[in-house]
């Protein structure tokens, strides 16, 4: 034992100090070779590793071009609003913590924790790390409160965002249409690349077709961020501004918009309006009832505010009734069957067909309307006064030919009008044939073959045919602009903020069909004579009208259901600007509801250019 | 009057001069010993001041006016401490060993928690961590048992006995929980053993025990459903072996610290330091301070560090060898063994070749109780030193 409590210590302790200096010298080898390594040897990628880690992007949003109408005023622009984030990496550590906070969060923000998780998930996979935003547009209130109680809720940030904002709420709501976070789809389509998920498009509307020009392109901002991916004070490194989108200007002139949208909103029923400009095209109105305001979509829904605007399948307010519903329509469709059978050589323009109020094909019986018999009529007076045994007969004469269907087509009826609002489908549209039904009969989806009396149904716009009022603006315009199908559109220019016009939209026409200028006169008398001549099926509503018109009453009989109420007219007469078509379903006879909604259009449209007008002239009308 | 004063004015002819060097014991202290110590002390004070500015918002300099009271406070008791003989503690082993326990025991009853720990007592200026002191007590009072009962019972009796005082203070730390701290006292009490004499084959059965030991704590006991670590402490304590598995978990901390250190490079990245400074390496002023000075200073930094603390523990191993007595042999060897490896296992911590303990790196980490225990254990091997010299040069003092 070499133990001896005030003895020096001998050889024994030398060898054990001697051990323990060799381990020594092994461990202080062992940290040295190890910071050589790490310093020396690849401390360059440490230090690249290092600058990574503390910079961190974030994408600008940029503000959606503003959406004008075609006097420049506002129907969509921004605002800003406060959106809930959510730093994932701030969440408490602890699982049932996390989960308190996660169930308490989503209390304030009416969401279920199963839908927060979901939404955080959905957020990660896009860009890990990144704040999740959790809800967009949440009050202030709800602001305040979370600022109070910032210790309850780690990770917690409110953001400010840009949200749609629409300072007229519903006016040209299915026109302008929403926007909506980029779906799984639409990432993977051509028209939006170089988009991430997270982004904002259109989601209907104009929204939709012309959102690349409203989109505009994000800004980048890279700045340091510490170990939470927090902001540092200073650590702005980098910063590439946001452009913002392009303004859009609508062709939709505010004057006859808001009558269209007044006028029929004073039915309280369902149906349409539409109102273009014969020559090219643009759309001066275009509204649906029951509307919406777009600006529910722009922000989180209630459940009731879900099912009022997409579980309700009749008063479906998101539809666009004038050009994405599909009707007969009734007597509005006679001017088809004239120019047809005019074309046809199945009768003149003087050529007489005795009205007696009803007629026989095979063993059916048509008659008119409410019985009545009009005695000898001519095409003139038979659109005057909207014979249908008049018209029934020249169905009845073109049965077996095809000519009706083909000038209905010729006319755009049952064809995609090509219209910049995205919605229309053109299969659900029918003008219907011969061949139509007879291949329904072969494969037994029908109880029998084509016969007469459905092309005398058409021939007065019953029965199967399905068009909707988008359609018959075009074919109002072919008629009323000497045979051009014109490509209807709402979009005008696009601008940038300064008011330059970047881009006009003036899409050509469809084609050209040829139609005899002797035919055209005299249908559009007929249809002048209905309104403004005694006797004329809207002679009521339209007898005091200062312009000179040309309209067509129509009105649909639909089993079960009141009759649909249609109105086409187009003025001035004989040379017309403007075509409207308007629709009430079970608005009764065409004169009770659409005529008149269709009168309030025209005085607006008519007083503005007498204004403009006046204004032009120095003010002293004539 | 005057004649008094002119008898005082004369040199005493027989009495021996003691200057006020050697009053303090200054002229035995061994100074590179000193020199190490300080050094490693300022350059903690230094770097605290350069790192921790915006750690605590509105005071700039809260860690390094703490640190550096610490210090000075630590100096102080050093310098009071190489005074007195350090042999006095032997006679005191048992009431010392009591303390120890006691005041460690006491942590679980008034302590404060942090961190899902109960470690330290919350005084007035500062908390208060009796195990941190309990390094340098164990040490003392252990050496003295070993002297004390150095003839007593066979070799085996002995040994166990040694291993059973020196575990039962280690247990408790264990249990508030403090991993890193209660390993440091296994350590120091193997450490006094091997200067103790206790034969290498005892080592070697005690080294596959342990071996055993933590196998079954890592893995068998666990996979009965016994857990014995607290599930951070596991990971901790195994996620070092991959750390790229975890590289937002466990190894997370770990793996950003080595990111700090490698992008030093050779020189240091200054004020230009990220990773330290934007909180990327946690307990930056504690645990992973080593970081810091790697980012900062680079290689010649780190390596600085490291020379002062070879430097340190070559002094401490000189005074092993140089003690008049066994129970100085013992101490020192226990300080020296135990400052050595706080040093390695914090640093192979910092560089990710060693698991998270816990184990703070001895005079550079901010904490009173280290600071002030380190530079205690510091006196008391210049006190070791002070009385191996006086004694070859034939004289006591006090």
């Amino acid at each position: 034992m070499y133990l001896r409590s005030n003895d020096r210590p001998g050889p024994r302790l030398a060898l054990r100090v001697a051990v323990l200096s060799g381990v020594a010298v092994a461990l202080f080898g062992v940290l040295f070779f190890r910071l050589w390594d790490l310093q020396v040897l690849s401390g360059a990628e440490y230090l690249a590793e290092a600058k990574n880690n503390r910079t961190r992007e974030f994408k600008v949003i940029a503000p959606r071009g503003d959406i004008l109408d075609r006097d420049g005023n506002v129907l969509v622009d921004n605002r800003t609003s406060l959106a809930l984030q959510l730093n994932t990496q701030k969440l408490p550590q602890d699982p049932a913590e996390e989960r308190s906070e996660l169930t308490r969060l989503g209390r304030l923000v009416h969401m279920p924790l199963r839908k927060v998780r979901r939404t955080i998930k959905e957020g990660e996979e896009v860009a890990a790390g990144a704040p999740v935003t959790l809800r967009k547009d949440v009050g202030y209130d709800l602001v305040y409160y979370l600022e109070e109680n910032q210790r309850a809720f780690p990770g917690v940030a409110v953001q400010r965002v840009f949200v749609r904002a629409y300072p007229d709420a519903t006016r040209a709501a299915h026109v302008v249409g929403s926007v909506g976070e980029i779906s799984e789809e639409e990432l993977k389509e051509p028209a939006y690349k170089g988009l991430e998920p997270g982004d904002e498009v259109g989601k209907g509307g104009v929204e939709t077709t012309y959102d690349r020009y409203l989109r505009g392109e994000p800004g980048q901002t890279k700045i340091q961020v510490n170990a939470l991916g927090q902001p540092t004070p200073g650590g702005q490194l980098v910063s590439q501004p946001p452009i913002p989108g392009d303004n859009l200007k609508l062709t939709i002139d505010p004057d006859v918009q808001s009558a269209g949208e007044s006028a029929l909103a004073s039915f309280g029923l369902p149906g349409a309006f539409v109102t273009m400009d014969v020559r090219d095209g643009q759309i001066l109105g275009m509204g649906s009832s029951p509307t919406f305001d777009p600006t529910v979509l722009a922000t989180p829904m209630t459940q009731s505010q879900v099912n009022e605007l997409y579980r309700d399948p009749v008063s479906a307010p998101l539809t666009n009734r004038a050009s994405e519903s599909y009707y007969p329509v009734g007597s509005t469709f006679k001017i088809i069957t004239a120019l047809a059978a005019l074309e046809g050589g199945e009768i003149t323009l003087t050529e007489p067909i005795y009205d007696n109020g009803s007629i026989m094909v095979g063993t059916q019986e048509f008659q008119n309307a409410g019985g009545v018999s009009f005695g000898p009529v001519d095409m003139v007076s038979a659109l005057q006064v909207s014979s249908d045994v008049y018209f029934y007969t020249l169905g009845w004469k073109m049965w077996e030919t095809n000519q009706l269907q083909s000038w209905a087509g010729k006319l755009g009826i049952g064809k995609e009008s090509g219209l910049d609002i995205p919605g229309e489908t053109g299969t659900e549209s029918l003008v219907p044939s011969k061949e139509w039904r007879d291949q329904l009969f072969s494969e037994g989806e029908t109880d029998r073959p084509w016969s007469a009396g459905d092309n005398v149904q058409l021939a007065i716009g019953q029965g199967d045919l399905q068009t909707n009022p988008l359609q018959m603006a075009i074919a109002y315009s072919a008629l009323a602009n000497d045979g051009t199908i014109v490509t209807p559109h709402v979009g005008m220019e696009v601008e940038d903020a300064a008011g330059r016009v970047l881009k006009e939209f003036d899409p050509p026409p469809r084609r050209k069909i040829k139609i005899d200028p002797a035919y055209r006169a005299a249908i559009l008398e007929g249809l002048h004579q209905a309104a403004q001549a005694p006797g004329g099926t809207s002679y009521g509503v339209f007898g005091g009208f200062p312009i000179e018109v040309a309209g067509k009453t129509g009105t649909v009989e639909r089993p079960g259901h009141g009759d649909q109420s249609w109105y086409a007219v187009v003025a001035p007469y004989p040379n017309p600007r403007i075509v409207t078509i308007v629709t009430v379903e079970e608005g009764g006879f065409g004169a009770e509801a659409a005529a008149p909604a269709a009168l309030q259009i025209l005085e607006a449209y008519f007083h503005k250019q007498a204004t403009e007008t006046g204004a032009a002239n120095g003010g002293s009308p004539g | 009057m005057y004649a008094t004063r002119a008898r005082r004015a004369r040199p005493e002819p027989f009495a021996v001069r003691i200057g006020i060097g050697e009053r303090l014991g200054l002229a035995h202290m061994d100074w590179p010993l000193t020199i190490a110590a300080v050094a490693l002390a300022a350059f903690s004070v230094f770097t605290l001041g350069q790192a921790t500015v915006d750690d605590i918002p509105g005071s700039p300099r809260y860690f390094v006016d703490r640190q550096a009271i610490y210090c000075v406070l630590g100096l102080i008791g050093m310098a009071l401490l190489a005074r007195i003989d350090y042999s006095r503690f032997r006679e005191l082993r048992v009431g010392i060993y009591t303390f120890l326990c006691v005041s460690i025991s006491l942590v679980f009853v008034f302590g404060f928690a942090a961190k899902g720990s109960r470690r330290a007592f919350d005084l007035p200026f500062f908390s208060f961590q009796p195990s941190e002191l309990g390094k340098l007590l164990l040490v003392l009072a252990l050496a003295g048992f070993v002297i004390d009962g150095a003839r007593r019972g066979s070799a085996r009796q002995r040994t166990l006995r040694y291993l059973c005082l020196g575990l039962a203070p280690a247990a408790l730390v264990f249990l508030q929980p403090d991993l890193g701290t209660s390993l440091v006292f296994v350590v120091a009490t193997l450490a006094v053993m091997y200067f103790g004499g206790v034969p290498w084959t005892h080592f070697a059965v005690i080294g596959a025990t342990l071996v055993a030991l933590i196998a079954l704590v890592l893995f068998a006991a666990p996979s009965v459903g016994v857990p014995v670590l607290k599930g951070y402490q596991e990971e901790r304590l195994t996620s070092f072996l991959a750390p790229g598995e975890h590289a937002s978990g466990a190894g997370y901390q770990q793996n950003q610290s080595v990111v700090a250190i490698g992008s030093g490079q050779k020189t240091g990245r200054g004020d230009r330091a990220t990773q330290t400074r934007l909180d990327f390496v946690p307990e930056r002023h504690t645990d992973f301070i080593f970081a810091v000075i790697g980012e900062r200073y680079g290689f010649m930094g780190a390596a600085f560090v490291l020379s002062l603390y070879a430097l340190l523990f070559w002094r401490a191993l000189k005074i092993v060898t140089l003690s008049k007595n066994s129970y100085g042999t013992l101490v020192a060897g226990g300080i020296a063994v135990s400052l050595l490896f706080q040093v390695f296992v914090n640093v192979g911590m910092n560089l990710g070749i060693m698991p998270i303990t816990g184990i703070p790196l001895p005079l550079m980490s901010y904490g009173g109780s280290s600071v002030l225990a380190t530079f205690l254990a510091v006196g008391v091997l210049q006190s070791i030193n002070i009385q191996a010299r006086l004694a070859q040069k034939g004289r006591f003092a006090w």
